[in-house]
Formats: structure tokens, C-alpha cells, sequence
């Protein structure tokens, strides 16, 4: 329901500077995830929106109104955080009637009504008795995330909340926010996560993070079509995007280029690279393979089907039309 | 084969005849002591290790002569009002030492370590000005006073290092429900902490209790005294007669609320700590 500024936010722990001035508009009902590698920052923003850290310097506003120096519960946010944070010694319903407990006017039916609705949201309504210690990891999970609907809030924030849970547990809850942030379209929500697939898969738009600064806002897919740095083009896509550079860069005209693994063919001759396959991984629906071309790391090639190719077994390599990312030697794209 | 079974059995033996031992050693006195309440006139100085006789007479004369059941209110008050002080202020002290930061809070935790460092009897001649110039001198205040100074040290520390240990995005989800800092504390600290409560309140009212060299000297009337210094008080009917048989009894009476506390809370220590193990 809110429209998030932020205007130039800085924040310093002691003589290190963490956030070194963001600027980004999210904007309402938008479903934004902070992606970037450990210790860019991405936590810390996402503690600054919600008012856990003080905001060193910039301005930070929901639907215009300045809210620096307003608490999280007034700034209206909820948060979902990594370990849970369940209340241990309350009922599933008292961890989430908790918050409208603490404001005042609200009847105690009403703060049923809206517990149980949220309840039946997440399908937890038979454990609302129980202790957060008698609850599965998954569970555990959408019991926070409950208590985060329950208070309706105008912005609703995730701090990396599938990372404690195992694979198949990770993408069932992945798909159960997706369709969370489908029935509360217009509650504005951020995401943080160092995994690009979360990233991909749930956002609207994704804000690519690196050492405190932005590095680029834009759709999934531009990000994975347009990458405005080498550093994106590293970071979103997987396998990872394969960097050559150098001499092995001459034939495009720039210092450095790049081509996705799936973006990458084996050719029977005349390819524009040619090396030798190390190692080969097969998933079953397609299989990768990692090609020595002399470049610093393995190339590698994503291939439809199963294994094709042995190790040690030399192969051509191009990439297909118009799937060539070239950089210049400041990591910016050259288009 | 003989050899190692017969090795085992002597393990096993002695193991328990230490055991034996130990406990001989540690309840005797008090066993003793209940033996010697029971008894009356010439009797008390027969030595017997069973029940021979038996008669409630020390404790009705106890119980009924002189100051005593006021000098058990007294140690009943004393101990509890300073539980629920100390407590509270470490609770409220061990937040902000925990969880607030400010510049000089490890040089402030040293500090008030460094205070029990000093033993009772180097401070009482201060302690004594101070309570007689605050005007508290012979009233239950004075020792309310000076139990808490010497309890808070420790239970500030324990409460500290328990605290420290709680989940911080547990206070942080409290804080984005729209928690107060004294809604976190009561609402949602301590009932996670009650293990450390309950041991800490626990070991600050035996010491209230116990405590003998301040009440002797913070107070001069019968009216006022507690327990310990009461006992150590009672005479017999002359100058020459040691009245064992009150002092016995009131022993059996002064110790009685302490082993019903220690029960009544076992089972929370116990249950508390190993609950606090599993991750929440």
C-alpha cells in the first residue's frame, strides 16, 4: 500500500561505511528483492527501511511522508526474519496476536478474526494451540509469516526467510510467498536474499547490491537480458555467465566478453573457441559441461539432454547470435 | 576373569560408601539438630542417634516466649523484599547492560564485579554511617539495604550473561510488533529467563536469610532482628544455662521454608535449563 523513497541513504557503523548512498523507489504493491553477495549490504538496507538501524544520513519516505525517526510498528512494517524469532514460551496464536495485542483498540474478536484469517492464509489454523518448539522448520516459517500478515502492514519485509530450511522445504515456501504476494497485491514488499533464483523467481523488480551501492534495479529479465555490469552478469543467471577475455575476446571487438552457458554451442568445426572438456555434470533433462578454452576459469556449456561429450574429448565452441555480452575494461557494457 | 569381576564389585562399593559418606557428613548435622528439638529437659544431653522421646515443647516455647515468631516475619520480609528489589533492578540494569550500547559498559560490568570483591566486614563501618545518616538504622530497611547491595553484583551478572544469550531478532521481532523496552523485558525476556530468576532469586534469599553480620549490627532491638542473629541471642534462664533445646527447634523452623523453597523450585530450575539448551 506504500509508495518507499530513498533518497541518498547512507549508514555508518562506527568509521565503516556500509550503505554509501542508495537511492531507489519501490514502488506500491511492488514486489522488490535485495540480491547480492555476503557483506554488500543488503541486510543492512533492508534493517534501515524497517527502522531497526538508525539511518546515518539521506531520507527514507512511505508515501511521502518522511519516516526516519519513526519506530517500525509506526512506520507500519512487519518483517520475517531468517531465524524465525518466534516468541518461544507463546502459542502459535499468541506469537501472532502478539503486535495487536501491544496496539490499543483493537477487540479482542477482531484480533481473532484477523489471526485466523491469516491462519487459513498459510494453512496453520490446526497448530494455532501449539508452541513454536513442537512445530517443523517449514512450519515455524509460516507461523512468522503469519504474524507478519496479521498485522497488516503497509510494507511487508523478508530477511532471507527460506535460508534455514532444507531444499524441497526452500522452494515449496518459495512458491507460497509468490502466492502470498499475489493475494496481498498491494501490500509493497522487499526481499532479501544472496540466491539469485529466489531473486528470478519472486521479484518484480530486483535491486543487485555490491559493496553499498546499487548496482542495477530492473525486471528479472532485464537484468538477465540487459546487465548493466560485469558484476550482474555474473551474479544473475545460473550456471554463471563464462567471462572470456583478452585474446580470446579479439573477434568481438572488445576487452572482455561474455556468453551464458546456455547461450553456448558445441560446433563441429569452425567454432570461434575450441578446448578441451575437464568435466562433464549430468542433470538428466540437460547436462553441463566445463571446457578448458585457456581462459582463467573452465568455460561452461549448457547442452539440452544427457552427457554427450567425455572428458579430455576437444570441441568447438560458439555463441549464438546476438547472445554476446561485451565489456569494456571497466566492467561497463559495450552495446 | 575373578579378578576383574571382583575389581568392579570393590569399585562399586566404594563408590557408594563414599557416597555414604558424603551423605553422613552433610545431613548428620541437621538430623542431629531435628533429633535434639524433639527432646526436653535432662534428655538433650544423653547422647542417642534415634528418636527416643518425643514432645513439641522447644518449639511451643519457642514459638510462644519472647520476640521469635516476630524476628521470623522479620527474616520472611527482609528476605523477600529483597528478592523482588534485587531482582528487578537487575533485570532492568542487565537490559541495558546486555542490549544497550554505551560507551563505558565493560569498564560499568567490571565495576560492579569489582564490588563483591569486598568482603562484608571492610565495608561496615561506611555502611553503618550511611544507614544511620539515610535514618534507617534498626528498621528492616537498613538490612533490605545492605542485602541488596552485596546480592546485586552477582545477580546483574548472572541475568547479564543470560540475557546476552537470548536471540536478538527475538527483541528485534518484538520491537517491529511494537514493543516497548519494558514490554520486551516483562512480556517477553523474562518469562524465557525464568530458570535464571528463579536461581538467582533463590540464592539472594538464602543470603538475606542466612546473613548474620549486618543484622547483628544494623539492629539493636528484639523487635527488629531476624532469625540468625535471634538464635545466636537466645538465653536460657540464667547467665550458666545454654537453652539447646530452643535453639534446636528454632534451627528446624529457620531451615524448614528453605527446603520447601528449594523443592517447590527444583523442578523449574531443572526443567528450565534444559529447556533452554534446545535452540528455540
Amino acid at each position: 500500500m506504500a509508495n518507499l523513497q530513498l533518497n541518498n541513504i547512507r549508514k555508518s557503523f562506527g568509521a565503516v561505511e556500509v550503505i554509501k548512498g542508495v537511492s531507489l523507489e519501490v514502488e506500491s504493491g511492488e514486489f522488490m528483492v535485495f540480491v547480492g553477495p555476503s557483506g554488500c549490504g543488503k541486510s543492512t538496507l533492508l534493517r534501515l527501511v524497517a527502522g531497526l538501524e538508525d539511518i546515518t544520513s539521506g531520507e527514507l519516505t512511505f508515501d511521502g511522508q518522511v519516516v526516519n525517526a519513526l519506530t517500525p510498528s509506526k512506520r507500519g512494517i512487519a518483517m520475517v526474519f531468517q531465524s524465525y524469532a518466534l516468541y518461544p514460551h507463546m502459542t502459535v496464536y499468541e506469537n501472532m496476536a502478539f503486535g495487536m495485542t501491544l496496539e490499543k483498540g483493537h477487540s479482542k474478536e477482531e484480533i481473532r478474526q484477523r489471526v485466523e484469517r491469516a491462519a487459513d492464509m498459510l494453512q496453520i489454523r490446526q497448530y494455532l494451540d501449539r508452541l513454536p518448539k513442537q512445530l517443523s522448520g517449514g512450519q515455524r516459517q509460516r507461523v512468522a509469516i503469519g504474524r507478519a500478515i496479521t498485522r497488516d502492514p503497509r510494507v511487508f519485509l523478508f530477511d532471507e526467510p527460506l535460508s534455514n530450511l532444507d531444499a524441497a522445504l526452500r522452494v515449496a515456501t518459495r512458491i507460497e510467498i509468490a502466492k502470498l504476494h499475489e493475494s496481498m497485491h498491494n501490500t509493497t514488499m522487499i526481499y532479501v536474499t544472496h540466491d539469485q533464483v529466489e531473486a528470478m523467481t519472486l521479484a518484480d523488480r530486483i535491486c543487485v547490491l555490491r559493496d553499498g551501492i546499487v548496482e542495477q534495479v530492473g525486471t528479472p529479465m532485464e537484468l538477465y537480458e540487459r546487465p548493466d555490469s560485469m558484476f550482474v552478469a555474473g551474479f544473475i543467471g545460473s550456471p554463471k555467465m563464462n567471462f572470456m577475455s583478452g585474446k580470446l575476446a579479439e573477434t568481438f571487438n572488445a576487452p572482455t566478453v561474455g556468453v551464458r552457458g546456455e547461450h553456448m554451442v558445441v560446433k563441429p568445426s569452425d567454432g570461434v573457441w575450441t578446448g578441451t572438456v575437464i568435466h562433464s555434470e549430468n542433470l538428466g533433462s540437460d547436462s553441463y559441461i566445463y571446457v578448458d578454452i585457456g581462459a582463467d576459469e573452465p568455460v561452461v556449456v549448457r547442452e539440452e539432454g544427457g552427457k554427450k561429450h567425455q572428458s579430455g574429448e576437444k570441441v568447438n565452441l560458439a555463441p549464438l547470435e546476438g547472445r554476446v555480452h561485451r565489456f569494456d575494461n571497466a566492467g561497463k557494457p559495450i552495446r | 576373569m575373578t579378578a576383574s569381576l571382583a575389581w568392579s564389585y570393590t569399585k562399586k562399593v566404594g563408590f557408594y560408601l563414599l557416597v555414604a559418606v558424603i551423605i553422613v557428613v552433610s545431613v548428620f548435622p541437621f538430623y542431629y539438630a531435628i533429633l535434639t528439638s524433639f527432646k526436653s529437659g535432662t534428655d538433650l544431653f544423653r547422647i542417642t542417634y534415634w528418636p527416643t522421646s518425643f514432645s513439641w515443647a522447644n518449639y511451643t516455647a519457642v514459638m510462644t516466649q519472647g520476640s521469635f515468631p516476630r524476628n521470623l516475619l522479620n527474616s520472611v520480609f527482609v528476605a523477600t523484599v529483597t528478592v523482588l528489589l534485587a531482582l528487578f533492578l537487575a533485570i532492568t540494569a542487565s537490559f541495558a547492560l546486555s542490549r544497550v550500547r554505551f560507551r563505558g559498559r565493560s569498564l560499568l560490568l567490571m565495576t560492579i564485579l569489582a564490588v563483591s570483591m569486598f568482603p562484608q566486614i571492610a565495608v561496615l563501618a561506611g555502611l553503618f554511617e550511611v544507614i544511620r545518616a539515610l535514618g534507617i538504622y534498626n528498621t528492616p530497611w537498613a538490612l533490605i539495604f545492605s542485602y541488596t547491595i552485596f546480592t546485586l553484583p552477582f545477580t546483574v551478572w548472572v541475568l547479564t550473561t543470560f540475557m546476552r544469550d537470548l536471540p536478538i531478532e527475538i527483541e528485534e521481532a518484538a520491537i517491529v510488533d511494537g514493543a516497548t523496552p519494558w514490554v520486551i523485558i516483562t512480556r517477553v525476556f523474562m518469562p524465557l529467563m525464568w530458570p535464571a530468576l528463579v536461581t538467582t532469586g533463590l540464592l539472594a534469599f538464602i543470603g538475606a536469610w542466612n546473613e548474620f553480620l549486618f543484622a547483628l549490627t544494623f539492629t539493636s532491638s528484639n523487635q527488629t532482628r531476624t532469625v540468625p542473629v535471634a538464635i545466636a541471642l537466645l538465653s536460657g534462664g540464667t547467665q550458666y544455662e545454654i537453652p539447646w533445646g530452643n535453639i534446636m527447634a528454632a534451627s528446624v523452623i529457620v531451615t524448614v521454608p528453605l527446603v520447601v523453597l528449594v523443592l517447590i523450585f527444583q523442578r523449574k530450575i531443572v526443567s528450565g535449563l534444559t529447556a533452554g539448551g534446545v535452540k528455540g
